[in-house]
């Protein structure tokens, strides 16, 4: 059962990854034009003036 | 921005006016001019493009960036853009644009606490699904090391994920303690608490159930319930923002003969203030010059436009048809007509019952009864055991945690989120989180006429029965007017098929009507008076062919679509139907023989409308309240509860509980229904808790309580009560 030790730490450091993650979007305003940012992303224009603030 | 010359002031000056006041302020210092626009129909990737595309060819744009989910674009531009231009500009690439106040949409403190909250909820979701995972391993029957490390580093992991996301709950049970109340957070924090702190004390001694996996999921399931509701709540007030900030507040002020445009809050008594046609009276006052004709029918209900000239009194909110009037400020803002009818709003909601949800009826019973219960098992335990305070202890926290909260705290937003969600769709916006169980228990719907059943616009009655040759001359004459009358006129004549006469010298005199020369004669088209008519009772234009005998042209209100399917529909669930207007006897009669509506009254006061409502409430009827005006405004706060259309006051909408977003108002008949299946759903949502707790209350209080059975009583509560509320979407 050694294989725990490692085990362990690694999936909560993976999880803790995905929380500063999620959290890091949110407080770059990622969340600001959900709907938008979904079609801008689809476009084949280049979006030139990305949102600055 | 500094001289933006659209006349549309806000008909509440106090509402909107002082963080307008900074914004323009702001706006008209020398620097980059920042306006944000509303953008009802952009709707695609290729709606982005064009419209940043369009806008960034205009001279003076620096940027244009569009949020498609608020459906607004921001532009940052040189100072001396104004609106209009961008207006004019989207209206070419085929988008309809309205400007809006950005004082009134600065949401950064919402957006903080959004965002607060969301955290709280990932932190509470990343610890609740590894603390569940280690204690799968507990449960299976990890031993001896392998258990202890696992309860360690639970520990860990609960310890801090419950100091940070359960702050929220903490804080409103503070709160709650110091008033000398038992909230739902009290239990909650308790149990929070008291978990977390007997595990770890059962993690250090090294024996005993660890619940921690049921604290972080209590604080998970709970925080889950929060953001909904909140979201609820932010959608439904950002849309309330936006309606709000479409009045930019502004007034045109001579000053020696200049015409400057300045916000309504810095105009002073004594102030002369041009207001040209279609523009609404942002003052009391008293007209210096020229003649024009008002409609009032938001502050009184009256469809008939009433003729204004020099020394005649106008007050805040009416809106000046026909010539440019300049009036002397004689009350602005707070001593505004208008702000004296918001007092009697004030009035009116004070003596409005305050309204216990069913959510704080189902937690009175609730906080006490999980105290109680838990107290009472934890002294019986005491009392069996001989004094074994660590295992009463014991039981009696499991008591408290099993008896979870948490399907009660989800209960409620879960509904409310999905039915509002539907009825957003509906074109229905719900302002107040009760509004919908209010809405359940109606059994009376008041209406008011104009601008509510009808759409205040009127349009000719039988145009067919009058000669031909006469329809013909009269819209030739209104063309020449921008009158609603007139132009009602003009396109019920061109839907008929006539062609207008060939009239010669046509001149509007403002107030009056429209005069010319046809086939030599002078004619006339206007007020009764003025072509030498006996006036109707009902609302009416003259017309004089200049050989005596002037035609009386009738009109009746155009009714709001849906308004008859409506009628029907509540008929149909068999609510009582009455009809509160302050317009003429002859107009009001007419429409509710129209529409079926037997309970009528014409010429009510605004004070009469509200004592109306008191009068049925007394008598122990839930009464909906549907208006627009100015007028309606104390009956819509007296009411039960209350909806009124986009095209209302804002003082109106800052009074009802609902605001109907669309023209057409049949879908009012459905959100009754969805209101009183969401309040089934939510007493449905309570019936499933107890049930669980009916299960495990009595397991635990014997003392065979497993942190398994916790977590299964929780988890399955919580999204039993979720599905059932998904059922009304």
């Amino acid at each position: 059962m050694t294989v725990l030790a490692y085990l362990i730490p690694i999936s909560l450091m993976l999880g803790g990854i995905g929380l500063m993650a999620f959290i890091w979007s949110l407080h770059s305003d990622q969340y600001d034009d959900p709907e938008g940012n979904a079609r801008r992303i689809l476009r084949t224009d280049y979006d030139d003036h990305p949102k600055a603030d | 921005m500094t001289a933006t010359l659209r006349a549309t002031p806000s008909a509440c000056p106090a509402c909107a006016a002082a963080p307008s006041a900074e914004a323009l302020a702001e706006l008209a210092a020398p620097k980059e001019a920042r306006l944000i626009l509303s953008l009802p129909t952009a709707h695609c990737a290729a709606c982005m493009s064009t419209v940043e595309r369009g806008l960034a060819k205009v001279p003076g744009v620096h940027d244009a960036r569009v949020n498609l989910t608020l459906k607004r674009v921001a532009v940052a531009a040189a100072p001396d853009m104004t609106a209009e231009t961008l207006i004019a500009a989207l209206d070419r690439l085929g988008y309809e644009a309205h400007e809006l106040d950005p004082g009134t949409l600065t949401s950064t403190a919402a957006d903080k606490a959004w965002r607060e909250l969301l955290m709280r909820l990932s932190v509470a979701g990343f610890a609740m699904m590894n603390v569940m995972l280690l204690s799968v391993a507990i449960w299976s029957g990890a031993e001896q090391a392998t258990r202890i490390m696992f309860e360690w580093i639970s520990a860990a992991i609960a310890l801090p994920t419950v100091v940070f996301s359960g702050q929220p709950f903490f804080r409103s049970a503070l709160a709650a303690l110091k008033a000398r109340r038992l909230g739902m957070d009290v239990p909650i924090s308790l149990a929070i608490l008291l978990a977390t702190a007997l595990s770890f004390y059962e993690t250090a001694v090294g024996q005993g159930h660890t619940y921690f996996d049921a604290a972080v999921a209590l604080t998970f399931f709970l925080l889950a319930g929060r953001y909904l509701d909140y979201r609820t709540r932010a959608v439904a007030r950002s849309a309330a923002e936006e309606l709000a900030a479409l009045e930019v507040p502004r007034a045109i002020r001579l000053e020696g003969g200049q015409e400057v445009t300045v916000a309504i809050a810095d105009l002073r008594p004594g102030n002369l203030v041009r207001v040209r046609p279609g523009g609404r009276m942002p003052v009391d006052g008293v007209v210096v010059d020229g003649t024009s004709e008002i409609d009032r029918s938001l502050l009184t209900g009256e469809s008939l436009p009433v003729w204004t000239g020099p020394d005649a009194t106008v007050s805040a909110g009416e809106v000046n048809l026909t010539g440019p009037l300049t009036v002397r400020v004689t009350a602005a803002g707070r001593d505004s007509s208008l702000h004296r009818m918001a007092d009697l709003v004030a009035v009116a909601e004070t003596a409005k019952n305050r309204y216990t949800s069913l959510a704080d009826r189902a937690a009175q019973i609730y906080a006490p009864g999980v105290h109680l219960l838990a107290f009472g098992t934890f002294l019986v335990w005491l009392w069996l055991s001989q004094g074994d305070l660590y295992l009463a202890l014991n039981i009696g926290v499991a008591v408290l945690i099993i008896t979870c909260p948490c399907a009660l705290g989800l209960a409620v937003p879960a509904v409310v989120t999905a039915a509002s969600g539907r009825l957003f769709r509906k074109g229905l916006l719900i302002k107040d989180g009760t509004a919908l169980e209010r809405l359940a228990e109606v059994d009376t719907v008041v209406f008011d006429k104009t601008g509510t059943l009808t759409m205040g616009a009127p349009e000719p009655v039988d145009l067919h029965n009058l000669p031909p040759e006469d329809v013909a001359l009269a819209a030739a004459l209104a063309a020449a007017s921008s009158h609603p009358l007139a132009r009602a006129l003009v396109t019920a004549a061109s839907a008929a098929g006539l062609v207008p006469a060939t009239v010669t010298d046509l001149r509007e005199v403002p107030g009056y009507g429209v005069e010319g020369r046809h086939e030599g004669r002078p004619v006339r088209l206007g007020r009764a008076e003025w072509v030498g008519a006996v006036p109707l009772e009902v609302t009416a234009t003259y017309l004089d062919r200049g050989q005596g005998k002037p035609l009386a042209i009738p009109f009746t209100d155009h009714l709001r679509p849906g308004a008859e399917a409506l009628v029907a529909a509540l008929k149909a669930q068999g609510k009582a139907i009455c009809l509160l207007s302050g317009d003429s006897r002859g107009a009001v009669a007419d429409l509710a023989d129209r529409l079926g509506i037997a309970d009528w009254t014409a010429g009510a006061l605004p004070e009469d409308k509200a004592a109306r409502i008191a009068a049925l409430s007394a008598g122990g009827n839930r009464v909906l309240m549907v208006g627009d005006g100015l007028n309606d405004t104390a009956a819509l706060a007296a009411a039960h509860v209350s909806i009124s259309p986009a095209s209302a006051l804002d003082a109106a909408r800052v009074a009802a509980d609902i605001v109907l977003l669309g023209q057409d108002i049949a879908p009012i008949a459905e959100a009754l229904d969805v209101a009183r299946r969401a309040t089934r759903r939510i007493k449905e949502n309570f019936g499933v808790s107890a049930l669980y707790n009916l299960v495990a209350v009595p397991l635990a209080m014997l003392g065979l309580a497993t942190p398994l059975m916790a977590a299964l009583a929780m988890s399955a509560s919580s999204i039993t009560v979720s599905l059932n509320a998904l059922r009304l979407r």
